[in-house]
């Protein structure tokens, strides 16, 4: 069925219709649900954010030095994690999609792991293997290493919690597209590289760019994990999310909205552009001629 | 490392060796870490840490919470899939694109809007508390912004499927004679059942491990709202270490066993689906 | 032959090998762990505090930066954290690099010493012994009293709304347990009559925060709660804040509150900042800084500035630790340790619960 060529190119064939009135009324019941989920949180925040005007808005975000080390310091972090998971996601999905191997399917669950640690337990992995009462604490100190409470133990924690995004979204393109463009090259006597960066890449493009998307606005995101190692010094390792609960608590509203508005923003960017690749990826993989 | 079936593609080793090392590096040694802390327990004091009444009252909270807030997903998940498939309105392709918005959403943000948005003096709450609708610091607040972080799964699972009904079988039992509720019974709701269970899970498995925005909105009231995450980070700054990572032992164990069963319930519906 | 070369490199067990050193290699790359020792040419400190103080040590950093760059010239940034005096003290333990740490409670002092990271004697320097500043725990109400909350006892009444924090982890919810416990002892009650209502105060708190001023921010942002029981600093500055909606009542007893400030001699050691950490400390006890402490609604220790702010800190009767326990350490295990008396008083109330 999967296969069946009539799934390729949607007919449009009528079903038969609702009466009109339960359409009326589920529609309005579940934009309603919307509405009350995500429309409101979504406005409140732009909102309290803008409340007391645009200049104030701006000096909000960028007239504290704390708050506009927090931006610099997301910003530092997310390329940072987008660039391990992307080579760990590439390097992954190419080996499970194109290989059969003993545990191979322990690998896959392996890597969903993260997705089901509680974020709180992933900050506390960390402590645990770097803290001063942890495994390596004592050996780092000595050696004049310091991971947690700094950067580094933000970069991990965020690399944790990110991992599985962008493998998850290789896999099925890679196993949609099939390895015959690649054994072609390669009996052709192209090398690894050479059919790695012309054919596979290329292949996998979109849905690369969709996994660094939404990998990012993770990153960008978490919380729970960074809050566990990061020991709270403001100004040196608060990241925005952060930064938000920090402002949250020192009263002072307006500037904690604002900064929630950016990543609000940047959420909203994240949607537009994947909403977007979406609709490509789909046209992609079905002129590979598999279901969409 | 050979593969089991000679490809002759390259790079097996490499990116095998690449990821399990990132992998063993980041994930697994680190989580071992936690096992070992909580093994360094005798198994008595780890019972005793994991069945004390005050952690098997946070994990009911967060069990029930999380399947409360699932099970609302699981409704009105089907409603929104429902709607989005089947009919036609304005501004269908920007609703259809905001249902992610929790995915990329901050869950910190969500916590400070839900925990503002429904207090007393919020704009909601303003009307539901007199109502007697307390929507902020309590075990309904806990649910309802699961509900938020949950909300996508569903839809998400639901809606290919629905896509994929074909017309042709409702058709053919409609000239039958079954009548649109019978259809609907017998026909929809069981192809949509395993799609349904799937989000369903992967809400539910969202929801236990939550922490960055029911930290705003719950009141950590022992025995009462007191969730296992927000005891885990508790329990961690108490310098209880053995005792944090035992509570974080049975989650993860909670969360790997979801996992598994969600990735069953993927197989079991793809051999339905053929 | 180019080709078997290539073959040679990403197949078979080498090919492996390389790939987890590039990945081991990566991972070092992007966390570029930090030097502990780096040389900075600007001066830093981090002074790790609990919850209430961020205003106050902001604005002593503030002038003590002035200060640094008037006379020394040059110069120096002080970063701060705060949290719940209990989990700072835990951080700190975990290596947070703290060059001087100042605690709501001395037993949160005495957990990091436990820790080897205080030098012996630690006990006896001047602030443990004599803190710079000092606070109490009072009451934040309403406007004009709506509930008639004048004393402990009124707190024990049904229907109450309590703001406090998790005694658990935050230096504010144990001194307000503490101070509850000294009421009932000075009142001349038994220990089963003092957690009779204990239990009472604690059914009435809806709201159980991870530290004073994630309270504050229940009470006074989100509006819930009839009184929350807070440090006298955080009262005032709320008072302030709120443009007249708060008021304080003060309790006819409460616990005295001498916030511990010592240098963490491990860490200055290692970093080499000792001597700056050391004239950071002492500048708390200067003129300028004690005016600052008096002015964020601490109690300033040096007794002239505190007559200059006779009327901001009216007379308190304050009880010492002494009241309620031998020792630090005996109090904090006995009411605070696992199934102390705070664990009991919440057993008791969740079996009321059920019944």
């Amino acid at each position: 069925m999967a296969n069946n060529p009539t799934n390729i190119v949607p007919l449009k064939k009528k079903r038969p219709e609702d009466p009109l009135w339960l359409r009326y009324l589920l529609t309005i019941l579940a934009l309603g649900v919307v509405t009350l989920i995500i429309g409101i949180p979504v406005f409140h925040v732009f909102f309290r954010a803008f409340e007391k005007g645009p200049m104030v808005y701006l000096d909000n975000l960028f007239g504290n030095p704390n708050t506009r080390h927090s931006i610099l310091l997301t910003l530092s972090i997310a390329p940072r994690v987008v660039f391990l998971s992307v080579i760990f996601g590439v390097a992954a999905a190419w080996a499970i999609a194109r290989f059969r191997f003993p545990g191979r399917t322990i690998l896959l669950t392996l890597m969903d792991l993260p997705l089901a640690v509680s974020p709180v337990v992933a900050g506390l992995v960390f402590v645990l293997m770097f803290g001063m009462q942890g495994w390596m604490g004592d050996w780092l100190s000595k050696n004049n290493m310091q991971i947690l409470f700094g950067t580094p133990a933000l970069v991990l924690a965020t690399c944790f919690v990110t991992l599985p995004y962008v493998v998850r979204e290789l896999i099925p393109v890679l196993e949609a597209y099939g390895e015959e463009e690649e054994l072609a090259a390669v009996s052709l006597g192209a090398n690894g590289w050479q059919m790695f960066w012309r054919i596979t890449l290329p292949n996998i493009r979109l849905a690369l760019v969709y996994g660094i998307i939404l990998c990012n606005a993770r990153a960008m995101g978490e919380f729970g994990a960074v809050y566990v190692v990061s020991g709270r010094i403001s100004g040196l390792n608060d990241t925005m999310p952060l930064r938000v609960e920090k402002l949250f608590q020192e009263y002072d509203m307006p500037a904690a909205f604002a900064l929630a508005s950016v990543l609000t923003f940047l959420a909203l960017i994240t949607l537009g552009v994947k909403t977007y690749l979406e609709k490509n990826i789909v046209h992609q993989q079905s002129d590979a001629g598999e279901k969409s | 490392m050979k593969p089991s079936k000679g490809s002759p593609l390259p790079g097996l080793s490499l990116s095998l060796g690449y990821s399990v090392t990132y992998l063993s590096l980041l994930v697994l040694i680190p989580l071992s870490a936690c096992f070992i802390k909580a093994a360094s327990l005798s198994p008595a004091e780890f019972w005793n840490i994991v069945w004390s009444e005050r952690t098997r009252a946070a994990y009911s909270l967060t069990f029930t919470t999380a399947f409360l807030a699932a099970l609302i997903n699981a409704v009105i998940g089907f409603l929104v899939a429902w709607v989005l498939v089947r009919y036609e309105f304005p501004f269908k392709r920007f609703v259809d694109a905001m249902i992610d918005l929790p995915l990329a959403l901050p869950t910190a943000v969500a916590g400070l809007v839900y925990s503002s948005l429904y207090v007393e003096s919020g704009w909601l709450g303003q009307y539901l508390v007199p109502l007697g609708i307390n929507a902020a610091y309590t075990k309904f607040a806990i649910v309802w912004v699961l509900v938020f972080t949950g909300f996508p799964f569903v839809v998400r699972t639901v809606q290919p499927v629905l896509e994929e009904i074909e017309p042709e079988v409702e058709e053919a039992a409609s000239i039958l004679g079954a009548s649109r509720l019978q259809i609907f019974l017998r026909i929809l709701l069981p192809t949509v059942f395993p799609a349904i269970l799937s989000g369903f899970a992967q809400a539910f498995a969202r929801g236990l491990g939550e922490y960055g925005s029911v930290i705003f909105v719950s009141s950590n009231i022992p025995y009462k709202t007191e969730l296992a995450p927000v005891l885990i980070v508790t329990r961690l700054e108490e310098m209880a270490f053995p005792e944090a990572t035992a509570i974080a032992t049975i989650l993860l164990i909670a969360s790997f066993l979801l996992l598994a069963f969600i990735n069953t319930i993927e197989i079991w519906s793809k051999r339905l689906g053929k | 032959m180019k080709r078997f070369n290539f073959e040679l490199l990403f197949s078979g067990t080498n090919a492996a090998f390389l790939g987890g050193l590039v990945a081991f290699f990566l991972l070092f790359l992007a966390i570029q762990p930090i030097q502990k020792r780096a040389v900075s040419t600007t001066l830093e400190l981090l002074h790790v505090s609990f919850d209430p103080t961020r205003e106050v040590i902001h604005e002593i950093n503030e002038a003590f930066a002035l200060d640094w760059q008037k006379f020394k010239g040059g110069k120096v940034k002080i970063f701060q954290s705060h949290g719940g005096s209990g989990s700072q003290a835990r951080s700190i333990a975990d290596g947070l690099p703290a060059d001087v740490a100042s605690f709501a409670l001395f037993t949160d002092m005495e957990a990091i010493a436990k820790k080897k990271l205080l030098h012996s004697g630690w006990e006896k320097t001047k602030g443990v012994v004599s803190p710079p500043w000092g606070t109490a725990i009072v009451f934040l109400v309403r406007k004009g009293n709506p509930k008639k909350i004048m004393d402990w006892n009124d707190l024990a009444q049904p229907g109450m709304g309590i703001i406090t924090p998790n005694p658990k982890i935050s230096g504010n919810g144990r001194l307000v347990f503490l101070s509850a416990w000294g009421y009932m002892l000075e009142k001349g009650l038994s220990d089963s009559e003092a957690r009779e209502f204990l239990k009472n105060i604690y059914k009435n708190v809806p709201v159980m925060d991870a530290s004073a001023r994630a309270s504050q921010v229940t009470f006074f942002q989100k509006k819930i709660g009839d009184v929350q029981l807070s440090f006298e600093s955080e009262a005032l500055m709320a008072v302030q804040e709120s443009e007249g909606l708060l008021e304080i009542v003060y309790p006819s007893i409460s616990i005295k509150v001498d916030p511990p400030i010592a240098v963490v001699d491990v860490n200055v050691d290692s970093k080499g900042t000792r001597d700056l950490a050391e004239i950071y400390l002492n500048f708390y006890y200067g003129t300028e800084a004690q005016r600052i402490i008096a002015k964020n609604g601490y109690r300033p220790s040096d007794p002239s500035i505190a007559k200059e702010f006779e009327s901001k800190f009216p007379p308190m009767k304050l009880f010492e630790l002494s009241v309620v326990g031998n020792s630090w350490a005996e109090v904090q295990s006995g009411f605070f340790g696992e199934d102390g008396i705070f664990d009991q008083v919440f057993k008791a109330i969740r079996n009321e619960g059920k019944r």
